[in-house]
């Protein structure tokens, strides 16, 4: 009973700080009073500044709406000192007699000469309309509005804070009025600490428990099951996603926790990305440590474990912040385009290009890797080589996932879905790879009538947002750990387009062992019917394989093998199970 | 006149697998009807899903449209009566059907000795579903607290017995196993195997009972089992007893038919039974001249599979036999998995030598059986390490030598990666204990090249 006690105030102890951490957005109240905006915020702004710090001190979920509010408030009054009133554009309009085919320069100049940036901007944008004839007079007025619209937003860009521009002014502002105390590390240190003390009296017990399969009670529990727990995860995670690309004000608090290390590492502040990268890595760090423990007794199990958090802990988080201390470009160097769908992107080469020799280094690295190393060592070792050693989608995917990979369908009609929509989003990700690079050499951006910086913004909002982000590990309590990979990664369509047809990996049977038992398709994550092939002796030879080696781990009569071999014999599309005299077809 | 219409009585492996592979051969018409369930699963997996690792759902290895898609019809039904003269089956629910061909699947059933107070309620064996849905019925919850079954007690140590027993421990009750022999599954593991395994099934919290005899089955006023006495007078109180000393046919609905009988359906290496157009495969059958080195009645999924491939192929007119190749099977004892390919009998004797090997301080080990004098190698039990049925089958039809076996067993090494190379270990040790030199031949490389 010790041992349950154990897990109990594990589990307690990790939710805590989940609330605590999640509950900084209601907590914690950010105060602009003692701000030093002066230092971030150009001096002609002061009086947006001079209101701001006057706001009374307020948890961030407050904060921001008040922010937005005074930001909103300083954006009218600019337009009414500086643009076009609505009073006196009707006043103007009036003018005109009802005929706006009389609408032309000297017009503009008797009515909006008073200020010559006005006039300048008038000019500019309406000279088209200077003695047209138009269908009615409204049709004309509709125009008019529209365009004095446009030219007030263009003085807001200009004098005010701009659409562009609002969301990291409001960032910069929230974080520098976040409370001074959960900027010293103090509180990273309780929250973080309390969270991985917690998780790993979780897994103690299973220290104590024999190597071997531990998938009892998975199909009892609620957790596991799609029942209330799992739901209140799923919505949290998508809940956490949402905010964090979209609201990222109301993370403020959190973001700041982290500012030591975000200092100590990268010389720079912390940033929300910076803090979902150390979340990330912390989350599959102790679940990293859970794999160890529960496949203890299978070294290829852990073996894969050490790799994948290893890629994480170095390549994805510390090695992007040392880029940044030495101020060069700074990436995942071993997230490969096209899952690194921006690596082509303009500003991106653009600052490799700007950066020597070191820049040049990884433009050439991040090609090679999507045109070379792909090809050539999936050949050798099968998608595994990428998505279960060394990806961070597919990392996270084995640790934290893992406790849901038999929630993947393993229909035929998902796998149909499956081909038809991983390979779409493969062609989606090519198509805006080579608009966005035309644009880039031509300085074009229309691609065939089409903005190739919309499609662009298209493929990162559903795609890197919705799909990779808020789907793709939101939905690890209901549709399994691998919805992304299997259902919508480019890069795991690419490599498993590889697979299929040119390497020496499959997964090969045992002879007549095989009793169906289906342990191997229940724990397959990508959602393999592994015993369709397993109880005909036939080899697995699938494009979505990433070669975890669950379906070797659970059978219970050593049916399956994660092999690299020969490519002779590898595609048997008409085996034999061994096992008495005759040959016969199997089905 | 239709198509020609067969019709299989039992939908598990042998009933299942002739039905595809007649299907493959032929347009006939195909009917698969059981009363057991309305579609067809691994039995074998049933465990699982009292453990929680699978539902029922997933041991079913074909998706439900896959029958209709292949044009396989599927009954649920009991057929009450067999009329071979006129050809026709009786069901419990449905119309009676029409048969051009029988074949009989029906496998077979939990054996029971005559106990006094064997038919009491918590009595039962672990073979069909419904012993499945008895037992969940029957026992706790997972994690369920105070219920009335506490402890249990297993009678006969085989296969089946211990997987109940891995379920019963998981719903936290106490698990006692009678063992008539000196050790657990005396009768196939040698006593090396066997000792080990029972101290790994210990450690997991199983009380053994050796040398015990059921005598009877006590229960109390409301015929619920309260204990069970053993012949040397003891008595140990539980709530549930599982049955576990062996299965035979399932013939009850061929009694009283003209379908010749012993303890299984009577057929010959064609499946055929004494009738014309009966057949039978699986557990139920009993061959008449089985192979020298197999038995009359093997219920095992793997033999009833091999049967419905070749029966298959005989009745879409191909007539063909059932020749076993060498015997294979394998288990799972709790975290130990266990392989075994050719002969190796629970003793070595005149015809047969032994030889143990075990990886130091790891539940691995392995028996290798050769012959004294001409050192042909017979049989390998495999333990904790994964063996390549290829490998084995070959060396065994081939009549190798151990020496030439052992010789190249890295080939025969079928582990998941990085699970270590005992072979190498395992090669040299063969050679200090036995003083048989290990041999190489270029015809193995050939046969074996991975």
């Amino acid at each position: 009973m010790k041992q349950k006690h154990l897990k109990v105030l594990g589990a307690t102890l990790a939710v805590i700080a989940v609330l605590v951490f999640a509950g900084l957005t209601f907590y914690g109240n950010s105060d602009l009073t003692q701000s030093s905006l002066e230092q971030t915020v150009d001096a002609k702004h002061q009086p947006l500044i001079d209101r701001l710090q006057a706001l009374p001190e307020a948890p961030p979920a407050e904060m921001a709406g008040r922010v937005d509010e005074e930001i909103d408030t300083y954006n009218s009054g600019i337009i009414a000192q500086q643009g076009i009133s609505d009073d006196y554009l009707e006043k103007v309009l009036s003018k005109l007699n009802g005929d706006p085919s009389t609408y032309n320069e000297a017009f503009v100049a008797d009515y909006f000469s008073a200020d010559p940036d006005i006039q300048k901007r008038v000019t500019e944008s309406t000279s088209w309309m200077y003695g047209r004839e138009w269908e009615s007079f409204d049709e004309f007025r509709e125009q008019f509005h529209q365009k004095t619209d446009e030219i007030n937003r263009s003085i807001v860009e200009d004098n005010g804070i701009g659409d562009q521009r609002r969301e990291q002014f409001r960032q910069e502002v929230m974080e520098n009025g976040a409370p001074g105390w959960l900027k010293d590390g103090l509180w990273a240190w309780l929250i973080f600490g309390t969270a991985t003390l917690g998780g790993l009296l979780f897994m103690i017990p299973g220290v104590k428990k024999h190597p071997g399969i531990k998938n009892d009670g998975i199909y009892h529990g609620k957790m596991q099951n799609r029942k209330w727990p799992a739901i209140i995860l799923f919505a949290f995670l998508i809940g956490f996603y949402i905010v964090l690309y979209e609201f990222p004000q109301y993370f403020v608090n959190q973001i700041v926790l982290l500012e030591p290390l975000s200092q100590k590492m990268a010389g720079v502040a912390s940033g929300r990305w910076f803090m979902y990268g150390f979340l990330y890595t912390l989350v599959m760090s102790i679940f990293g440590a859970k794999m160890m423990i529960k496949y203890r007794g299978n070294a290829y199990q852990q073996v894969r474990t050490v790799s994948v958090v290893f890629f994480q802990v170095v390549f994805a988080f510390t090695l992007p912040q040392i880029l940044t201390l030495l101020q060069k470009p700074s990436y995942d160097i071993k997230s490969i385009w096209p899952l690194e769908y921006s690596f082509f992107f303009d500003y991106r080469v653009d600052q490799m290009l700007e950066a020597g020799t070191f820049g040049l280094y990884l433009l050439f690295w991040g090609i090679a890797l999507a045109l070379i190393a792909v090809p050539v060592l999936t050949y050798i070792f099968g998608k595994r080589w990428y998505c279960s050693w060394v990806c961070g989608c597919g990392g996270l995917a084995e640790t934290a996932g893992d406790p849901f990979r038999h929630l993947s369908d393993k229909s035929l009609g998902a796998w149909k879905i499956e081909r038809w929509m991983v390979h779409s989003v493969l062609v989606f990700a090519v198509l805006m790879t080579a608009a966005t690079v035309y644009t880039t050499i031509t300085g074009e951006s229309q691609v065939l009538g089409i903005n190739s910086y919309d499609v662009r913004s298209t493929y990162g909002f559903f795609i890197g947002f919705i799909f990779a982000g808020a789907v793709g590990t939101g939905f690890y309590p209901v549709m399994g750990n691998r919805v992304w990979c299997r259902f919508g990664c480019p890069l795991a369509a690419y490599i498993g387009l590889v697979q299929r047809f040119k390497s020496r990996f499959r997964i090969t049977t045992n002879g007549g062992q095989c009793i169906s038992c289906g342990n191997c398709s229940t724990y397959c994550e990508m959602g393999i019917d592994v015993r369709w092939y397993a109880q005909r002796g036939q080899n697995i030879v699938r494009a979505s394989c990433v070669g975890c080696g669950i379906c070797a781990a659970v059978c219970p009569r050593g049916v399956l093998k994660l092999e690299n071999r020969d490519e002779k014999g590898r595609v048997n599309d008409n085996p034999i199970l061994i096992g008495r005299e005759g040959v016969s077809l199997n089905l | 006149m239709g198509r020609k219409h067969t019709v299989i009585i039992g939908n598990g492996i042998a009933g299942i697998t002739t039905a595809r592979h007649l299907r493959k051969h032929s347009d006939q018409r195909i009917t698969v009807i059981s009363a057991e369930a309305p579609y067809f699963f691994s039995r074998t997996a049933l465990m699982y899903v009292y453990l929680g690792h699978m539902k029922f759902e997933h041991i079913k290895p074909y998706e439900d449209w896959f029958w209709e898609k292949n044009d396989i019809e599927l009954l649920h039904d009991y057929i009450t009566d067999i009329d071979t003269q006129e050809k026709i089956l009786k069901r419990e629910k449905g119309e009676s059907i029409a048969y051009d061909q029988l074949v009989l699947a029906t496998g077979s059933q939990t054996k029971y000795y005559d106990w006094p107070g064997q038919d009491l309620k918590g009595v039962q064996g672990l073979v069909t579903y419904q012993d499945l849905q008895n037992l969940e019925a029957f026992t706790p919850k997972p994690g369920e607290k105070n219920h009335r079954v506490q402890k249990a007690v297993i009678v006969g140590g085989g296969l089946i017995g211990i997987e109940l027993a891995e379920m019963l421990m998981y719903r936290n009750i106490e698990v006692t196993m009678l063992v008539r022999e000196n050790h657990f599954w005396g009768n196939i593991l040698t006593e090396n195997e066997s000792n080990l395994i029972m101290a790994h099934a210990r450690a997991h919290g199983l009380k053994f009972q050796t040398q015990a005899d059921l005598k009877t089955i006590n229960g109390d006023d409301q015929g619920n089992v309260e204990s069970v006495t053993l012949a040397d007078g003891d008595t140990l109180p539980c709530q549930l007893v599982g049955i576990t000393t062996g299965v035979k046919p399932n013939t009850g609905t061929i009694k009283g038919t003209d379908i010749e009988m012993n303890n299984g359906i009577m057929v010959n290496e064609y499946l055929e039974t004494n009738i014309p157009d009966v057949y039978a495969a699986g557990d139920c059958v009993e061959l008449r001249n089985p192979s020298s080195s197999r038995r009359a009645i093997e219920p095992v999924w793997y033999t009833g599979r091999m049967m419905g491939e070749v029966l298959g192929r005989t009745l879409s007119g191909k007539r063909s036999a059932y020749k076993p190749g060498p015997w294979f099977n394998s288990a799972k004892f709790f975290d130990i998995e266990y392989q075994t390919y050719g002969v190796v009998n629970a003793a070595p004797d005149v015809e047969q030598v032994h030889w143990f090997w075990k990886k130091e301080g790891e539940n691995k080990f392995v028996t290798v059986a050769y012959h004294p004098d001409t050192l042909e190698f017979q049989g390998i039990n495999g333990f904790g390490v994964r063996l390549l049925h290829a490998y084995f089958d070959r060396a065994l039809t081939m009549k190798m030598k151990v020496s030439e076996v052992i010789g190249h067993m890295s080939q025969a090494n079928f582990d998941t990666e990085f699970y270590g190379k005992w072979p190498r270990e395992f090669k040299l040790a063969f050679t200090r204990d036995t003083g048989i030199a290990i041999e190489k031949k270029s015809r193995f490389n050939q046969l074996f090249s991975r």
